[in-house]
C-alpha cells in the first residue's frame, strides 16, 4: 500500500467524522481512495473535494469546531495557502489533523519530493505567535499509525496537528498493518470531550463562541500567554524520537522522515566501512527533541544533519548542541533526493578531514 | 538475503505494474518489501522508473545508489543504471530498444528480446511479465508460486481470467533470457 | 403601578430571549441591529435555540456572536460559507446560516460563497449589502454604486478604474443548488415583516433538505455613507433599490 493510500484508510479506521481537501500531486491519491472507498455508507465519514485549500482548512475549522475528528491533506504549495486557516485554529484553539506530502519550491516549484516546509511547519507557518503539533512519519506504518496518534494529540491540547510527510514516503509502497477500526464518536461523547464545541447551546451552559479575536491587548495577551503555557506542557510531554546505533558511535546523523531512512542505509554503509556512525530521527519536529539530542551528541565527534532541503532543521540541532561539537549540514533541493553514499560521502568530507 | 532492484524504461512499458506485481509478490511470500517510483509526468510517455527491495530484513531507504539488478528497457535507461549495478550484480536489458549494452565486465548481463516475443504472442501487454519471467530465472527473488498469488491477489475479479496468460509469459520470459556477458 | 400592566396577556412587542442585553457596537441607524433581532426570532418561532450554530464573518458582524446567545464559530475573512459547510455537513440536524458583509461575501469570500452554493448546502447565508466597508472606515465595496463616493474611491466609483458593482445575488439565482434567492429590506415596519418571512422561509428550507438559500438585505450604512439614519433610507430607496432590485429572484420552495 502506498503511503497515501495509508493515511485515508487509516482515517477511515480510527473514526474521523470528515475529510476535506484539495487534489495536487504528490497527495490526491489521499482524496481519490477515500472517493473510491465511499466510507459515507459505512462509517458515516463525510468527504468533500472543497473549492480550495482556504476553503478546506476552513471547513476543517468548522467541522473540528463543531467537536469533530476533521482532517485535511494536501502538498506544499496547497499548505501554504491553509496557513492563514491553520493560524486562526490554533488561535480560537481548535484542534484538527491536517497532512503535508511534501514537494519541491518554492512557489509552484516540482512535484518531486522535498523537506523544505520544515521551517513553515515547525515555526507555526502563519501570522502570531504559535505552535502546530508536527510529526514526521518515516514509512508507510507510520503515516498509518499517526492519524489516529494527531487526532489525540489535536484533542487533548485543542491544537492543529500537523503529518509532515513527503513524496518519498506518500509514494512509497511498503507492508503495512492498519489501525483496528475505532468507532466515530457519539453525540454524547462528543459533548463530553468536547465541551467547548459549538454544536448548538443548550440551557444548560453558556454560549460557544470560537474566536481568534480579541481588541483588547490586556486580554489578547492573556491568551497569549495561555496558549504559550500550553506549548510548554506539550513540550514538556510529547516528545517522540528514535536513536539508532547511537551509543558507541563518534558521529551521528540527525534527519527525519524520508531522508531517516536514507541515513538509515548510509549508517549501514559507514558501518560497513568501519566508520561508527549512528542515527537520530526526531519523530515529533515541533516539540523538537532538543534534550535528547544534547544527551545523545555527547562526547561525539561531530553531527551531520541531513535533509531535503537547503538546512533548516539544522538551525534546531545547533541550538540543542549550543557549539558543543561540529554540526554540519547536507541536502538536495528542487525535488532531487539524495543517495545513501552522498551522505557517507559528505560526512568524511565534511566531518572526518 | 535482501534484493535491491531497479526497473526503468518508457512510460506505457508496464514498469511501474512490474514493479508492482515484484513487491506483491514478495509480500505474499512474507517478506518486507518497498516499492519506490520516480512518480509524475514521467508516467505519461517519459522515462519511468521503480525501486523495488525486497527482503528477508527490515528495508532501510527505500532510495539507493548501487543495485543488485538493474532491468533496463530503452538506451537511456540502460546509460543512467549500468554503472550503478553492484560489482557481481545483474543487468537485464531488451534487446530491441537497446542499441548499445553496457560494456561492464564486472557484471552479470542478459538479454532477453521481450518485446519480439510479445509480438509474437500478439499482446503488447504482457510485454513486462515476459521481462518479469526473465528477472525469476535469474534472481530468484520471489516464487512463481508467490507471483501466481500475487496476481489474483492484486488484480480485480474481472481480470483473473487473464491470470493464466500472463503466468505463461512469465514462462516465456524464463525460456529466452541469454546471458551475453 | 407601572409593573402591574406588564402582564403577559397585555405584551404587545418582546425582545427576542436569544438576544442578551449587550450594549451593541453598530451605529444608530445601522441596519444590522434589526436584522440581528429577526434572525433571533426566527430561531425561536422554529424552536431551534439549542439546534443552531451561526457563522459570522470579519465586517462589522464580526461580533455579531455578543449579541444572540448562540453558538458561534467567527470565520476568517470571506471563510463563512466553508465553515458552515462542514458544520451542517456534520451535524445535519442543526440549523447552520452565515451572517456575512458585503466585502466578505461578495469580495474575498465570493469563491467560497458560489461554491457553497452551488454544492447545495443546506445552509442560509445572511448577506448584508450595504455598498461599503463599514468596519474599515468607509471603503468601497464590490457592490459601491457607480458615482458613489467612498474612502477609496473619493471621487465616485468609475468603472474604468473600479471595475463595476457585483450582483452576486443575481449570480446565485442562476446557481443550480440554490432554492431560494431573495432580496429584502429592513427600512420600515412592512419591508422588516417581509425580510423576517424570507429568513424563516430560508432556514427552513436548510432544516428540510432543499438547499442553499441566499437572504440579501439591502441596508444602510449612514456613517459610511455620511448621512443621517433616515437620509440614509432615502438614499437607499432612491439609489439602492435602482440596481438592487427588491423581491425573489429563485423561489423553488412554492412551485
Amino acid at each position: 500500500m502506498k503511503g497515501n493510500e495509508a493515511i485515508a484508510n487509516a482515517a477511515i479506521r480510527c473514526g474521523a467524522d470528515a475529510f476535506f481537501g484539495y487534489p495536487i500531486t504528490p497527495q490526491s491519491e489521499i482524496i481519490e481512495t477515500l472517493a473510491l472507498l465511499k466510507p459515507w455508507e459505512t462509517t458515516g465519514m463525510v468527504v468533500v473535494q472543497a473549492e480550495s485549500e482556504v476553503s478546506s482548512i476552513n471547513m476543517v475549522y468548522g467541522g473540528a469546531g463543531a467537536g469533530k475528528r476533521v482532517l485535511t491533506t494536501s502538498s506544499s504549495p496547497g499548505i501554504a495557502l491553509m496557513q492563514e486557516g491553520i493560524s486562526y485554529m490554533a488561535g480560537a484553539e481548535i484542534p484538527g489533523v491536517i497532512v503535508n506530502v511534501q514537494r519541491g519550491g518554492p512557489g509552484l516549484g516540482t512535484i518531486q519530493p522535498s523537506q523544505s516546509d520544515y521551517f513553515q511547519a515547525t515555526r507555526g507557518g502563519g501570522n502570531g505567535d504559535y505552535n502546530v503539533i508536527v510529526l514526521a512519519p518515516n514509512s508507510v506504518q507510520e503515516m498509518a499509525d499517526f492519524v489516529d496518534l494527531a487526532f489525540e494529540l489535536a484533542f487533548k491540547y485543542r491544537n492543529p496537528a500537523m503529518i509532515l510527510s513527503d513524496g518519498v514516503i506518500g509514494q512509497m509502497m511498503e507492508k503495512v498493518v492498519l489501525p483496528p477500526f475505532k468507532p466515530r464518536r457519539t453525540e454524547e461523547e462528543v459533548r463530553k470531550e468536547c465541551p467547548w464545541a459549538t454544536m448548538g447551546r443548550t440551557k444548560d451552559r453558556e454560549p460557544n463562541i470560537l474566536t481568534s479575536l480579541e481588541l483588547k491587548p490586556e486580554v489578547m495577551e492573556l491568551r497569549n500567554i495561555h496558549l504559550q503555557e500550553k506549548y510548554q506542557t506539550i513540550r514538556d510531554n510529547e516528545v517522540r524520537y528514535e536513536a539508532q546505533q547511537c551509543d558507541d558511535a563518534d558521529y551521528i546523523i540527525v534527519s527525519f522522515g524520508s531522508a531517516a531512512r536514507i541515513g538509515e542505509k548510509a549508517v549501514e554503509l559507514a558501518r560497513a566501512e568501519g566508520i561508527k556512525v549512528g542515527l537520530f530521527r526526531p519523530i515529533t519536529l515541533w516539540p523538537f527533541p532538543s534534550k535528547e539530542i544534547a544527551a545523545a551528541a555527547k562526547g561525539k565527534k561531530g553531527i551531520l544533519v541531513s535533509e531535503i532541503n537547503a538546512g533548516q532543521m539544522i538551525q534546531d540541532v545547533k541550538l540543542a548542541v549550543n557549539g558543543a561539537l561540529p554540526v554540519e549540514h547536507f541536502g538536495r533541493l528542487g525535488g532531487i533526493v539524495p543517495d545513501p553514499e552522498e551522505i557517507v560521502n559528505v560526512l568524511k568530507d565534511k566531518l572526518m578531514r | 538475503m535482501k534484493t535491491e532492484i531497479i526497473i526503468s524504461g518508457f512510460g506505457g512499458q508496464g514498469v511501474l505494474s512490474m514493479g508492482k506485481i515484484l513487491a506483491y509478490s514478495g509480500l505474499m511470500e512474507n517478506k518486507e518489501v518497498t516499492w519506490m517510483p520516480a512518480y509524475g509526468p514521467e508516467q505519461r510517455g517519459g522515462t519511468a522508473n521503480v525501486t523495488v527491495i525486497v527482503s528477508d530484513e527490515r528495508i532501510s531507504s527505500p532510495i539507493l545508489s548501487k543495485y543488485d539488478v538493474a532491468i533496463v528497457l530503452n538506451q537511456p535507461s540502460m546509460d543512467k543504471f549500468a554503472p550503478k549495478v553492484k560489482p557481481g550484480g545483474i543487468l537485464i536489458y531488451d534487446g530491441y530498444g537497446i542499441m548499445t549494452p553496457t560494456d561492464r565486465k564486472d557484471i552479470h548481463v542478459y538479454r532477453i528480446n521481450a518485446m519480439d516475443k510479445a509480438a509474437e504472442m500478439k499482446n503488447s501487454k504482457v510485454f513486462n511479465m515476459i521481462v518479469l519471467g526473465g528477472l525469476l530465472k535469474v534472481a530468484p527473488v520471489v516464487s512463481t508460486d508467490g507471483l501466481n498469488k500475487a496476481l489474483f491477489k492484486s488484480l480485480p475479479e474481472r481480470h483473473h481470467g487473464l491470470i493464466p496468460l500472463n503466468m505463461q509469459a512469465v514462462e516465456e520470459g524464463m525460456k529466452i533470457i541469454e546471458q551475453t556477458v | 403601578m407601572a409593573n402591574d400592566i406588564i402582564a403577559p396577556e397585555n405584551l404587545v412587542y418582546k425582545k427576542p430571549e436569544l438576544m442578551n442585553d449587550t450594549p451593541m457596537h453598530y451605529c444608530p441607524g445601522c441596519s444590522h441591529g434589526v436584522v440581528h433581532k429577526l434572525v433571533a426570532e426566527v430561531i425561536e418561532e422554529m424552536g431551534m435555540s439549542e439546534k443552531v450554530v451561526g457563522v459570522c464573518p470579519v465586517g462589522c458582524a464580526v461580533f455579531a456572536y455578543r449579541y444572540l446567545d448562540i453558538d458561534w464559530q467567527e470565520a476568517a475573512h470571506g471563510r463563512a460559507p466553508a465553515v458552515a459547510t462542514a458544520i451542517k455537513r456534520l451535524w445535519p440536524d442543526r440549523l447552520v446560516f452565515t451572517y456575512q458583509g458585503d466585502g466578505d461575501l461578495a469580495c474575498i469570500g465570493a469563491c467560497e460563497t458560489i461554491h457553497a452554493l452551488n454544492r447545495g448546502e443546506n445552509l442560509t447565508m445572511i448577506f448584508i449589502n450595504n455598498a461599503i466597508y463599514g468596519m474599515t472606515g468607509g471603503q468601497m465595496a464590490p457592490t459601491t454604486l457607480i458615482g458613489q463616493k467612498t474612502a477609496t474611491c473619493p471621487y465616485g466609483r468609475d468603472p474604468k478604474i473600479h471595475g463595476y458593482p457585483l450582483n452576486i445575488t443575481e449570480l446565485a439565482s442562476h446557481l443550480e443548488g440554490t432554492c431560494y434567492v431573495t432580496r429584502q429590506s429592513v427600512e420600515n415596519v412592512g419591508a422588516i415583516r417581509k425580510a423576517k418571512a424570507a429568513i424563516k422561509k430560508a432556514f427552513t428550507a436548510s432544516m428540510e433538505g432543499k438547499g442553499s438559500s441566499l437572504v440579501e438585505i439591502v441596508s444602510t450604512c449612514n456613517s459610511g455613507w455620511k448621512l443621517s439614519p433616515v437620509k440614509a433610507n432615502q438614499w437607499m430607496e432612491e439609489h439602492m433599490f435602482e440596481k438592487y432590485v427588491k423581491g425573489d429572484l429563485k423561489n423553488t420552495l412554492d412551485e
